[in-house]
């Protein structure tokens, strides 16, 4: 699997990038960031901190209101906004399959889109399939209705990477499984994302998965990056917030009197 | 009602035809319209309340009172199926913009989401995600729409659009309930079927595990509802049917009548004179407009009692003349040849206008026509109904004819000329020749010496057929030509107008003193 090389070392890069809603107040302030070919940077904070609307600026789902954000050495603004998004994996919360789809028809999605001949949608849909753990053969022709949590997540996987793209965004993917499955799944994404070379942008509000698959950890609050360090680099931060969240997996158990 | 079915089924079938054309054109073209329009304001959304809040209103608007709006546009307007689509598209319309929306916009906020971060297009996000995710919502307002214009197709035949509504309206008016079910046990069957066979399709778009069947439970209901009404007012009519046949003897005659009183009377004199001849007869009696000519046709009844000069203009459409005899003979060629039914011989009075004078008046002048009137006229004082005023057999050229120049024209109703003309408010009138109240308040009618008015001569218009199955009928039809005068018709009519009397009372106690019965 061969992704093509991009002409600059960042991937992404967020230069002095806000994001405000009409005349409210600045969701995303003045933000500064490079995520570098083959890392996974991981997105952590509260609800509304902005990573969301962060992530979502990448493949144009929004559009600065000021600033640029740069994706392989190109302004959002100035891509073919199809060829941007089908160029950048992406894969959401509950998984968002189209219940009216095929679990094939749903991997198989951007290919066809791209118009790839049947038989090469066929091969790389059962790939894909394989890759994140799911048996073509028994799971091709199920709706999604038919799955599991779990399963959806996979397929949802399946479907962001069936294009090959050398970008993935992922947001809270894991957020609504039971901690057995995600566990697992948190396991395995980690493997896959390692064999791949994939450059991930991940959101999450949980701090243990941000350790476990960051390769450098963006804390944000209010629109900006407080802190911005690697794992081994995160659980030494004095920054206030940063110890909070690390404070939650301190203390081992504890029960109610 | 079996008997009914059989040698009305063809009939019935193509009634049924039309009414489905009309609903099927309709939707076709409801959905041409709101499908855009529906998908349109889910991307404006300024424009979704002022669309559903026309749409709202178009449906709140009286099913006839639209008709009554949209007849005199243009283009649009006018008699007929066009109109009837119109309005029926009009009715259509805000089931399936408003599903339209609900549906789309109801489309799970991450698969859309999901379907644009994928890079799909806008037209491949509508085309390929969110109309067929909406489709079992948009199906469900389809099919209120088809549903609501199965019912509104009823009152389509109103303005002559055709359809089922046709035997609901001949039925009410001639009271067949035979005539009835066939209109309304098709209707209430289509509605269902439609349903049912929507409700199926729908089936095929719910993508979600559970399927939600709360919203359909009220359709559910009506339909059936309808159902049980038409299948117990079948079982009450094959009953009635049953019943009726079991009773009836060889001989069966159906009058009709028009819906006023002269019509009646006559028609009640035909009745009694039948039966006593052991001859049973069906009352079919006040029917409105044209309703007895096309009842008359249809076979719904045997004879009505009808005018040469109205047979003459309103039904074979010719320029009204004032010879009584050629209109009487061109009114019985031309429906021989057209509708196979005889005219019989005029029956001896003239129901035209009757131009009044005050008796006293008539005897101090010695008046007998209206030329010796004309004399008079410059110090007379002249009302007359609005209608004579303005129709072309009417003032303008009966001023004319007879040179007739008034101090005063009153413009009045026609109810109020004769009590006017009886207090000296007015010293001419021109009223209805059999109308009881000449005699009654001692009014002067003059000869229409110049033949100005067209004829119309008191006559009864019967099937062949009926000739056919009833000999006796024959000898009634003989026996009355000629036998009512204008006087005599005024009288009758009063007995009944003025001293409130019965019809039935009073036309047997005409039928005694002329001996027709005993």
């Amino acid at each position: 699997m061969t992704t093509p090389r991009p002409s600059t070392d960042n991937l992404v890069e967020f230069r002095d990038v806000s994001f405000t809603i009409d005349s409210g107040p600045p969701i995303i302030d003045r933000l500064n960031l490079s995520v570098a070919q083959g890392e996974t940077l991981v997105l952590l904070g509260e609800s509304g901190c902005g990573k969301t609307t962060t992530l979502r600026l990448v493949n144009r789902l929004l559009t600065p209101t000021l600033g640029d954000v740069v994706v392989e050495g190109k302004a959002t603004t100035d891509w073919d906004v199809i060829r941007l998004r089908r160029r950048t994996g992406y894969v959401i919360q509950e998984a968002g399959l189209f219940p009216h789809f095929t679990v094939a028809e749903n991997v198989g999605l951007v290919p066809s889109l791209e118009k790839w001949d049947d038989a090469q949608v066929r091969a790389r849909v059962s790939e894909m399939l394989s890759l994140v753990g799911l048996d073509a053969t028994r799971f091709a022709d199920r709706y999604p209705r038919e799955l599991s949590g779990g399963q959806r997540q996979r397929v949802g996987v399946a479907r962001a990477l069936a294009a090959d793209p050398p970008l993935l965004l992922m947001d809270e993917p894991f957020g609504a499984l039971d901690p057995l499955t995600r566990a697992s799944l948190q396991k395995e994404f980690a493997e896959l994302r390692t064999r791949l070379g994939k450059t991930v942008i991940f959101v999450t509000h949980d701090v243990r998965e941000a350790l476990m698959l960051g390769s450098r950890i963006a804390l944000m609050d209010k629109g900006r990056i407080v802190v911005l360090e690697t794992p081994a680099g995160f659980a030494k931060a004095d920054n206030q917030l940063a110890r909070s969240y690390l404070a939650t997996l301190e203390g081992g158990l504890v029960f109610a009197p | 009602m079996i008997e009914f079915l059989q040698s009305n089924w063809s009939d019935i079938l193509s009634h049924i035809a039309q009414h489905l054309w009309l609903v099927f054109l309709s939707i076709a073209i409801a959905i041409v319209i709101a499908l855009p329009v529906g998908i349109l304001i889910t991307r404006r959304r300024r424009l979704r309340a002022p669309v559903l809040g026309i749409a709202n209103v178009m449906q709140t608007i009286p099913s006839l009172a639209l008709f009554g709006f949209l007849i005199p546009l243009p283009f649009i307007g006018g008699i007929g199926p066009r109109i009837a689509i119109v309005a029926l598209v009009f009715y259509a319309l805000l089931p399936i913009i408003r599903n339209t929306v609900t549906g789309i916009l109801g489309v799970d906020r991450s698969v859309r989401e999901a379907a644009v971060a994928m890079g799909m297009t806008d037209r491949q996000v509508l085309l390929q995600v969110e109309l067929p995710l909406a489709m079992s919502v948009i199906l469900t307002g389809v099919r209120v729409a088809v549903v609501i214009t199965i019912g509104v197709a009823i009152i389509a035949a109103e303005v002559g659009a055709g359809g089922l509504g046709e035997y609901i309206f001949r039925g009410l008016r001639l009271n067949d309930n035979r005539l009835l079910l066939a209109g309304a046990v098709p209707s209430a069957l289509m509605a269902l079927i439609a349903d049912f066979g929507f409700g199926l399709i729908e089936k095929q778009f719910d993508w979600s595990s559970q399927r939600k069947r709360t919203s359909r439970q009220p359709l559910r209901v009506v339909a059936f509802a309808l159902l049980l009404i038409g299948v117990g007012a079948m079982t009450y009519a094959a009953f009635r049917g049953l019943h009726k046949r079991s009773s009836s003897s060889a001989a069966h005659v159906t009058v009709g009548s028009k819906d006023f009183t002269e019509s009646i009377l006559l028609a009640e004199i035909v009745a009694q004179m039948l039966e006593s001849k052991n001859i049973e007869v069906d009352r079919q009696f006040d029917l409105g407009g044209n309703l007895g000519h096309s009842a008359l046709l249809a076979a719904n009844i045997d004879l009505y009692p009808e005018y040469t000069g109205t047979a003459f203009t309103a039904i074979l459409h010719h320029q009204p003349i004032t010879d009584p005899s050629a209109v009487y003979q061109q009114v019985k060629r031309e429906y021989q040849d057209q509708f196979h039914v005889d005219v019989s011989a005029p029956l001896g009075f003239d129901n035209t206008f009757a131009i009044l004078v005050r008796g006293e008046d008539a005897r101090r002048y010695n008046l007998k026509t209206i030329s010796d009137a004309a004399r008079h006229a410059p110090q007379w004082r002249a009302g007359f109904g609005h209608d004579f005023m303005v129709r072309p057999d009417g003032y303008p050229g009966f001023s004319r004819t007879y040179g007739l120049e008034f101090a005063a024209v009153n413009d009045m109703s026609l109810d109020l000329t004769y009590t006017a003309l009886a207090s000296h408010k007015v010293d001419l009138i021109a009223g209805n020749s059999t109308d009881g109240r000449i005699a009654a308040l001692d009014l002067f009618q003059l000869e229409d010496d110049r033949h100005y008015f067209p004829p119309y001569e008191g006559v009864f218009l019967v099937r062949k057929d009926a000739f056919e199955r009833v000999a006796a009928l024959k000898e009634v039809m003989q026996r009355l030509a000629g036998a009512i005068s204008t006087d005599e018709m005024r009288k009758l009519n009063y007995e009944v107008d003025g001293a409130k009397r019965d019809k039935k009372v009073v036309a047997r106690e005409w039928l005694l003193k002329k001996g027709f019965i005993q």
